[in-house]
């Protein structure tokens, strides 16, 4: 137990120097690269007098170091400073967005452990069978497919031809959310004020979006539970198992893929860099008024703060989950701690 | 001349015999890169029609007739700006590759060769882009630099450095204790001929399964960005763009806008990856199996 302790206390030390350098790398990225952000945004044209206020006020006059330090120092104290753009905090147009790119990549991440999960355990079993190849061909086609274009197809399939499902958006058009709206996560919001009309709505906005998203995601883990299961497959103890006479169903799908779940744990923390992605172009594709949206909106309208506080948000998000299924891992297998 | 004929088919038959399944799948995922290879490289053999010409035929025009894929908006033939689209694609896709592949190379050889504090301070700002979302990065840098294809490029190329460094920083640490390079060392060779003459060489044949699929991702990632808008301007043709501009009209039904430019940047996607996975498990059956 004290081991344990101290293994998550000198872990989450460790995320600090990786989320300085994150910070570092967005600075450079947003800041040290050609291109002015107050020109852009007041366009070629604003008098020398505007465009030199509007440096000072967002200081951008002072050496590039001192910036640098300022951002740090905002950054540490959570503040992402004001929207260009808008008469807004950057922390406000986050926490009005977040709650939906959380919903759908919970979502999404449920469908593509639930799908790919099982079809990987299943293809282990039935090693080097036609099965097998079928699911390792689908683990590989679903990988080529682009998250955004298998939106649309889906989108055209069930959206239009098949008229079964809404297409965009969180909710329909005579469901309001300020009726519910609380803490921005709908289906809790709207069971919170038992709103079942609207719970139901919000639910099949969702289903499409995160389908799509969970389909895409499912042929990584697919070879990833396989590969796993495989090597488990080979393990001492499933002999030992099948020797005692328990049934093959109950050693493959409960005793190896129990053990197969943790290096596919690990896995997930690095799968959520793609998850992230696959948010910010689902979110196109379906108009889901979430991260990825806002991140594009402002881009266009070269609101810089905004741009930099969202893009640091996910990097704290990524950095934070890796933290987290690292110290899973710890609590889940005893080996581990160091 | 059917002897002639019949000796390549029978070694590229006998090929198949010896690897199996996965001797096919290189094949097919090499017979579609060379499809539309063919397609960027000469264009004009296939496409009947101006990729801009806005007078190709009537407007949103169904597939069939003089128009295999049916037109756009725009009055433009669909399958003609798929042909020349596969220039750009191609074009950034594979060359990003080579440039990613190129400075995680050197930074890998370097930091594993090294050792100590450069080895130290490569590492963590790899491993920092490394876990970053690649696409973020990517649409944060093609918004820095602004439309071109050259900015396309190097946003998607930046993104794939530390997949280079991590593999050839691992493989260089592992060489480097081999006899042979302490051999070399006892003889009095330097550190530049023991880095090109001794590792490189050994590092080169892992990093080329990893180029194919690589680039397999490269061309998703530049369909993503121009998709969503950045990094292209509207006088190139490219699939990405062609798919953005058919969403409009997804609700209309004007299927074709979507269905054509994404089927395309998936099968080439899945040609290069079946190359790879091909490649993988020939060169090396356990790199991929375990």
């Amino acid at each position: 137990m004290k081991n344990l302790l101290r293994y998550i206390i000198a872990r989450t030390l460790m995320t600090i120097p990786m989320v300085f350098i994150l910070l570092t790398i967005i600075f450079v990225v947003l800041r040290l690269m050609p291109g002015d952000p107050v020109s852009a945004m007041l366009g070629g044209h604003a008098p020398e007098k505007v465009i030199e206020q509007k440096r000072e006020e967002l200081g951008l006059n002072k050496p590039i170091t001192a910036q640098y330090v300022d951002y740090l120092w905002q950054v540490s104290h959570l503040d992402l400073g004001d929207s260009m753009v808008l008469q807004q905090k950057v922390t406000v147009a986050i926490r009005e967005k977040l709650p939906a790119t959380i919903e759908l990549t919970t979502f999404g991440m449920i469908i593509t452990l639930f799908l790919g999960v099982l079809l990987g355990a299943y293809a282990a079993d039935k090693r080097r069978q036609a099965q097998d190849s079928a699911i390792r061909l689908y683990g590989i086609v679903i990988y080529c497919i682009p998250v955004y274009w298998m939106g649309l197809m889906l989108q055209l399939l069930f959206g239009i031809w098949l008229d079964w499902l809404p297409i965009a958006g969180r909710t329909g058009p005579r469901i309001f959310a300020s009726d519910f709206e609380y803490t921005g996560f709908y289906l809790f919001d709207t069971l919170r004020v038992h709103d079942f009309e609207a719970f139901r709505d919000v639910l099949v906005h969702l289903v499409l979006p995160s389908l799509t998203l969970g389909l895409s995601l499912s042929g990584i883990f697919v070879r990833l539970t396989r590969a796993n299961m495989l090597d488990v497959l080979k393990a001492d103890y499933i002999l030992a198992a099948s020797a005692r006479g328990i049934s093959h169903a109950t050693i493959v799908y409960r005793h190896a893929l129990k053990n197969a779940f943790i290096p596919i744990l690990t896995m997930m923390g690095l799968q959520v860099a793609l998850l992230m992605a696959g948010a910010i172009l689902t979110e196109t594709t379906f108009s889901w008024p979430g991260m990825g949206r806002l991140l594009l909106e402002r881009i266009y309208l070269r609101d810089y703060p905004t741009i930099q506080g969202v893009i640091i948000v996910f990097a704290l998000i990524v950095a934070f989950i890796s933290l987290l299924v690292d110290i899973i891992y710890a609590v889940v297998d005893p080996r581990i701690r160091y | 001349m059917a002897q002639g004929l019949g000796r390549p088919f029978r070694a590229f038959a006998a090929m198949g015999r010896k690897y199996g399944v996965e001797w096919w799948i290189l094949m097919f995922g090499a017979a579609v890169i060379a499809v539309i290879v063919f397609m960027a490289m000469f264009p004009h053999t296939l496409a009947p029609f101006d990729p801009f010409s806005q007078e190709a035929g009537p407007q949103l025009a169904n597939p069939g007739g003089p128009h295999l894929m049916g037109t756009d908006n725009l009055r433009r033939d669909v399958w003609s700006r798929i042909v020349f689209g596969s220039r750009t694609i191609l074009g950034v896709s594979v060359l990003a590759a080579v440039i990613s592949s190129l400075v995680g190379i050197f930074f890998g050889l370097l930091s594993g060769y090294a050792g100590g504090l450069v080895d130290r301070g490569l590492s963590l700002v790899m491993d920092a882009v490394y876990v970053f979302p690649g696409l973020i990065l990517a649409i944060a840098l093609a918004a820095m630099f602004g439309p071109g294809v050259i900015n396309i490029t190097f946003a998607v190329a930046v993104i794939y450095i530390p997949t280079y460094f991590r593999l050839v920083r691992g493989q260089t640490l592992a060489i480097k204790q081999e006899l042979y390079v302490e051999a070399a060392r006892a003889i009095g060779a330097g550190s530049p001929t023991i880095l090109m003459k001794y590792i490189f060489p050994n590092v080169i044949a892992t990093t080329v399964v990893v180029f194919t699929l690589n680039v397999a991702d490269a061309i998703m990632i530049e369909a993503a960005l121009t998709y969503l808008g950045l990094g292209l301007p509207p006088s190139v043709v490219d699939w990405g763009m062609d798919l953005a501009m058919g969403k409009k009209y997804l609700a209309s039904g004007q299927w074709w806008l979507i269905t054509f430019p994404g089927l395309m940047i998936s099968t080439l996607a899945l040609g290069f990856t079946m190359l790879g996975e091909g490649l993988a498990e020939i060169l090396n059956p356990r790199l991929l199996e375990r």
